[in-house]
């Protein structure tokens, strides 16, 4: 390690600032902030393909009977719309945030593997190409369900066979951006930044990064066994042929359940830096943070039968996935107490960043609690598959993770533009965001307990009125995001200039740097006390 | 008042002229009344856990929502320095633990309740298709089809609304009242889900696997849901319904169905032509046959292999005969079948695709083959 970091040091000198202009500067790029912007835009592009998906779900779903689509290319919306989000738009973003934060924050000058980190991000806009381009080859895109449960998903069209490779290559970037993560943050932490001195964003990436590690390789063999049940005679979830159907939802959720804890551990690595910088007081139970994060991601092993519930696993399963799934309550709910006990008696300002945060808390605990009803197997028999999950993932993917992301992007903004973004902007971009979520996505628990089934074109009437009210609500939190690609932008190409650290309660060391930070910072190693 | 509210809403968006069309019905907040003991504990357990959260919810953004508006610079609050509290800390992960436990108990009950499906009165075989329900009545040897009887123009929207509209099939599902009713559920092709949330009963209906569930249902009634796993297109419309009628009542339609079903058998003395048991073949190749061996009679090797030109097919009569009634590999036995259905579908085999060979087998050869 010293001497990758050396080397690079050296290399750097003679470089200071003289990287290839234009497209080259990005195709050829080692340096983490680079790499970083890389990534958000590519997750932020994904994000806006996503969610025009999701508004032809919607569209289609504002009043009952078939309007726009067939119903086979609904179930294409649907699966591509999970797919993109999960794999094209929260992950990557999250790995832009730990390019740019995870060296500014630990002191080190980049990245450990710098070349790994531009092959690892290039990987991305091919994977996704892939992905879209389904939608263009006979049969459409893959219509399976992100899930892409056997042996439907064995039915498919040589659309499935593009979603595999997508996937098999966006696990190759994540795996090799994770490897990447945990020897950077082991490694290159400045002189007495000792572990239990980092900053909580850094320690959940490195959880985050294992779990990534641990869980990519399930997701590939899952789908490695379903494109050779596709093509080469195997028979691994071919009842006929003395497969199991069922084997593919254990292997699918033990990759599934860890995988939605990579997508909100490093929300809570925001929020956690977030909330006390605009608290004014430093964060509440540190020492416990670092634990929760630990044992969620340990639990999050243990827990993945709970999405089968339905499949008829023997009472024995059924109560020890229930237990093992109630107990992440306690962890998580320490991390909102947290939170909270950091806010008590501190000296709060809200700007964008911390209402995001603050909205984070408040909304995703809606979906905490509601993960807690349908943790209970009796109740999420009657759940499971209907308008109530959908509620629940999307209050804690929505209002969870994406709320972090953008509570992280206006906290960082400053730093990484040099500019101030525009505060009234932002402010509008919260408000809408957050009243919009709520009216697209809260009638959904109304629909799924009264007994709406997800991924359905049409339905009954007594539907009518709540999936009318949450179209209406998509529609109007769609154009919202506009206003914080506007944001962005504006704040991007100008602003009044800011301070190395404009925000008065942050204390961790990207704030030491001037703003924009520097392209090579931390060439000498800060000394942390 | 969410229906006047949502058509206000609509109305202001200028979304669709087409409003009108849809008749509504009264939308719900909460889980289906239920009708079996089972349902009900679902729902008092919802209930219960929702109070705690609620309760939970209340408390803990009361604290912060008075933190927001006490604690916030503009109103000149001081920032505290305090970050540790081990009690506090301890506290607020043990009294959840508790509550955890609390919630569970009677959540162990209920599923252990649920799993019971020992000593039933009456065992029906649901099967999945894609897209629509088999309903086999083991013991009593009746079995019969299930589909959306929704018309295409109300889902298209060129008709108005019903007020069952996609909650309706041709055949239900007819159940006494009053009996432990054992539900065995399996799939011809992909995973279904056989849901009925009045019951509290959802059970994934899988491909080459038997798994069960069961209700009681005392009120007589109809009861709607629908599948509950995605299992292509048409997923959205395969609905289930159940109707639970007085005992008596159910004794007089099982005993109309095993009627039909010897009105519908055939007739030992027929004396069968060619192309009567090509056609009677053909039905019983597409119902038994055809998703392995596919309706092009090409397979799908090297697992099924094709039967357009095979050396099975086109071979020495009792070869075939004596294959089909034994099964080999991943083919099962098919000797269930009646002499009749095997004389059919091997009639049909040997004369369809590029299988010209013109043999018919009567059904009074199989009987021969038959050891």
């Amino acid at each position: 390690m010293e001497a990758v970091t050396t080397h690079d040091h050296a290399h750097g000198h003679d470089e200071h600032a003289h990287h290839p202009a234009g497209i080259m500067r990005w195709i050829t790029t080692t340096n983490h902030k680079d790499i970083g912007t890389l990534y958000l835009i590519f997750s932020l592009t994904m994000f806006f393909i996503g969610g025009l998906l999701a508004m032809g779900i919607r569209a289609e779903l504002f009043q009952p009977g078939l309007q726009y689509w067939r119903p086979e290319f609904f179930n294409q919306l649907t699966t591509m719309h999970g797919l993109i989000m999960v794999f094209g738009a929260i992950m990557p973003a999250f790995v832009g945030f730990a390019n740019w934060q995870i060296p500014m924050m630990i002191g080190a000058p980049d990245m450990a593997f710098a070349r790994m980190n531009n092959w690892s991000f290039w990987l991305l806009p091919p994977a996704a190409l892939l992905l879209v381009s389904s939608f263009f080859v006979p049969g459409g895109a893959p219509a399976a369900g992100w899930t892409i449960y056997a042996p439907l998903s064995t039915q498919m069209g040589p659309d499935m066979d593009l979603g595999i490779f997508a996937l098999h290559i966006m696990g190759a970037s994540s795996i090799m951006g994770s490897i990447n993560i945990v020897t950077t943050i082991l490694n290159m932490r400045a002189p007495g930044m000792t572990l239990m001195k980092m900053p909580l964003f850094v320690w959940t990436w490195l959880i985050t990064a294992y779990l990534l590690i641990a869980v990519m390789p399930v997701l590939a063999g899952a789908i490695t066994m379903v494109l050779t049940d596709r093509h080469f005679g195997t028979n691994f979830f071919n009842a006929a042929g003395g497969g199991d159907p069922v084997m593919f939802q254990h292997i699918f959720w033990f990759f599934g359940h860890p995988e939605v804890y990579i997508m909100i551990l490093p929300a809570f690595g925001i929020v956690s830096q977030v909330i006390p910088a605009f608290a004014r007081k430093p964060l509440f139970g540190y020492a416990s943070m670092v634990y929760a994060t630990s044992s969620i991601a340990i639990l999050s092993f243990i827990v993945w039968a709970h999405h089968m519930f339905a499949t008829g696993m023997p009472a024995a399963g059924q109560l020890f996935f229930m237990y093992a799934t109630m107990l992440i309550a306690v962890p998580t709910g320490v991390k909102v107490f947290n939170w909270i006990a950091t806010m008590w008696k501190g000296s709060m300002t809200f700007e964008t960043p911390m209402l995001f945060a603050c909205g984070f808390i408040f909304v995703f605990t809606i979906g905490g609690f509601t993960g807690l009803i349908l943790a209970i197997a009796p109740v999420d028999i009657q759940a499971q598959d209907t308008y109530y999950v959908v509620a629940h993932f999307h209050y804690v993917l929505v209002a969870g993770s994406l709320f972090a992301i953008f509570a992280g992007t206006y906290f960082w903004l400053p730093k990484w533009t040099g500019h101030m973004y525009d505060e009234a902007l932002g402010k509008w971009h919260f408000w809408l965001s957050i009243i919009f979520f709520n009216i697209t996505f809260f009638p959904m628990h109304f629909l799924g307990l009264a007994g709406m089934p997800r991924r359905v074109p049409d339905y009954a009437l007594q539907f009518a009125d709540f999936n009318m009210i949450a179209s209406i609500g998509a529609l109007g939190f769609g154009l919202s995001q506009l206003l914080f690609v506007a944001c962005v932008i504006k704040c991007a190409k100008g602003g009044a200039a800011a301070p190395a650290k404009p925000w008065e309660g942050a204390d961790t060391l990207e704030w030491t740097l001037p703003s924009p930070a520097p392209y090579h910072s931390f060439e000498t190693p800060p000394v942390v006390k | 008042m969410i229906s006047k509210w949502a058509q206000l809403l609509a109305t202001a968006a200028i979304f669709s002229p087409s409003l009108a069309s849809a008749q509504s019905a009264v939308a719900r907040y909460n889980l289906q009344d239920p009708q079996t003991p089972i349902a009900q504990q679902i729902y008092d357990l919802h209930t219960l856990i929702f109070a705690i959260c609620c309760v939970i919810f209340v408390t803990v953004f009361s604290a912060m929502f008075y933190a927001i508006w006490k604690h916030r610079k503009s109103v000149g609050h001081k920032a505290a320095q305090f970050h540790e509290n081990v009690t506090v800390e301890m506290l607020w992960t043990i009294i959840p633990l508790l509550i955890l436990v609390a919630m569970a108990y009677p959540a162990t009950k209920t599923v252990i309740a649920m799993k019971d499906t020992s000593s039933p009165d009456l065992t029906v075989k649901v099967t999945g298709y894609q897209w629509q329900w088999n309903y086999a009545y083991l013991q009593e040897g009746v079995s019969f089809y299930s589909k959306l009887a929704t018309p295409r123009d109300q889902i298209e929207g060129t008709a108005t609304k019903g007020q069952n509209y996609l909650l309706e099939v041709d055949n239900p599902l007819v159940v006494p009242v009053g009996k432990k009713i054992r539900i065995i559920t399996t799939a011809n092709d992909v995973i279904h889900s056989w849901w009925v949330p009045a019951f509290g009963v959802k059970q994934d209906a899988i491909p080459g696997f038997v798994r069960d569930t069961w209700f009681k249902v005392d009120k007589p009634g109809v009861y709607r849901g629908q599948c509950a796993e995605l299992c292509g297109k048409e997923h959205g419309f395969m609905p289930i319904v159940v109707e639970a009628v007085e005992p008596e009542k159910f004794a007089l339609w099982m005993a109309d169905q095993k009627q039909k079903a010897v009105a519908q058998a055939d007739d030992p003395n027929k004396s069968w032509t060619l192309d009567e048991l090509k056609e009677r073949g053909a039905k019983v190749y597409a119902a038994n046959c055809q998703v392995c061996h596919q309706a092009t009679g090409l397979g799908t090797p090297p697992v099924f292999p094709a039967l357009s030109g095979s050396k099975i097919a086109t071979g020495p009569v009792a070869d075939h005969v004596a294959l089909v009634l034994s099964g080999k590999n991943a083919m099962p036995t098919w000797k269930a079948l009646s002499d009749v259905e095997i004389a059919a579908v091997v009639t049909y085999e040997r004369n369809s695709w590029n299988n010209k060979t013109g043999d018919m087998v009567s059904p009074a050869d199989v009987k021969k083959l038959r050891k």
